[in-house]
């Protein structure tokens, strides 16, 4: 069990680790927050919505379905569709949010953005530090800018006096560096390059609304196909170290 | 719609969402052995996510109209490039960022 020191000091090496965020979050939070604004709702909508649903592009589709007509079931199957990534986040997070995080691992896991995910796998936690309460407080903080970003951008989205057009890229920014990290470390490039190609496929084949499904299934069969040499290469890579 | 549909609306998103998130957690409880091949993919998926990721902030690119997706590719090549020749996260993504911002802002302007 951490004590208050140890939770303290994860918390305070956590912050820096989370901060190149903050400006993205923050900007696409209040991109939403004015968005529900502008379909007319106050600011307790973004607000519950940012802190319960807390995923992007789902909290989009639901402000979208709030003003058109009651339909669950079509609500809940669009939501599924476009979170079926998720999982493939989970299967790559069972050990490193293992049952040794104790209880707030039902927070990492309810936390588990696309930001988060990156974030909290590529993570060298400092010697000395807790891990689980470290992944625990890169995951609030994010959580706490995306809210923050709703609500600010809900109450004061017109009045905002800095043009913070295209801080969005921070998102992008991200994920390039998360994928180069990953590439430097790696010592096997076929599932960077699966990911990379397969994507890149379909978003050309099936267009921007329609390539993430189809994306995640061939990744997932590909994988899974490939299993043998794949594993023995990457075993034979790691030995030569 | 009432307050209750658009209570019960927004409860479809939570539980869609929260559903995908923990289903591999559900599936393999932290008390028992995961899986071999679940552990091969937990080690060989994050690579192809992060590939995916990247791709998939490109995806609203119109390669053919406007600028090309110029400011995209140029700010996302110096954040690479910046990544791999000083190896700092925040400065990359700073320097990626702004640059992007300096491009739509003043360079690239909508017509």
């Amino acid at each position: 069990m951490a004590n208050r020191s140890q939770i303290f000091a994860a918390a305070k090496a956590a912050f820096p680790y989370s901060l190149p965020m903050l400006a993205g979050f923050l900007f696409l939070g209040i991109s939403y927050g004015v968005y529900m604004q502008a379909l007319g709702f106050g600011v307790l909508f973004p607000l519950f919505m940012a802190a319960l649903i807390y995923a992007g592009s789902v909290e989009f589709i639901v402000a979208t379905a709030l003003v058109a007509p009651f339909a669950p079931v079509s609500t809940l199957l669009v939501t599924l569709m476009v979170s079926g990534r998720q999982v493939f986040y989970g299967i790559s997070m069972l050990e490193k949010y293992g049952a040794y995080v104790g209880k707030k691992r039902w927070y990492l896991i309810a936390a588990l953005v696309d930001e988060a995910f990156s974030l909290n796998y590529m993570a060298t936690v400092p010697t000395g530090i807790d891990r689980g309460w470290y992944y625990f407080f890169v995951s609030l903080y994010l959580h706490i800018y995306w809210i923050s970003g709703a609500v600010l951008g809900n109450v004061f989205g017109n009045i905002l006096p800095v043009n913070l057009q295209g801080v969005e890229f921070a998102m992008t920014a991200l994920f390039i560096v998360i994928f180069a990290e990953n590439w430097m470390k790696e010592k096997v490039h076929d599932s960077s390059w699966l990911g990379l190609g397969i994507t890149l496929f379909f978003l050309v084949t099936a267009g921007k609304e329609h390539f993430l499904i189809p994306t995640l299934f061939t990744i997932l069969a590909v994988l899974t196909l490939r299993r043998n040499k794949l594993e023995n290469k990457i075993i034979r890579l790691e030995k030569v170290e | 719609m009432t307050l209750s549909q658009q209570i019960i609306t927004i409860a479809m998103g939570v539980i869609g969402v929260h559903f995908c998130r923990l289903l591999p957690f559900w599936i393999f409880p932290a008390n028992r052995p995961i899986p071999h091949y679940i552990r091969y993919l937990g080690k060989v998926l994050p690579a192809a996510m992060f590939g995916m990721l990247v791709i998939y902030c490109f995806k609203d690119i119109d390669l053919f109209t406007g600028y090309h997706g110029m400011p995209n590719f140029i700010a996302g090549a110096v954040t690479l490039a910046l990544h791999l020749w000083k190896k700092n996260m925040f400065l990359s993504m700073a320097a990626g960022t702004i640059l992007y911002m300096i491009l739509v802002q003043q360079v690239f302007v909508a017509a």
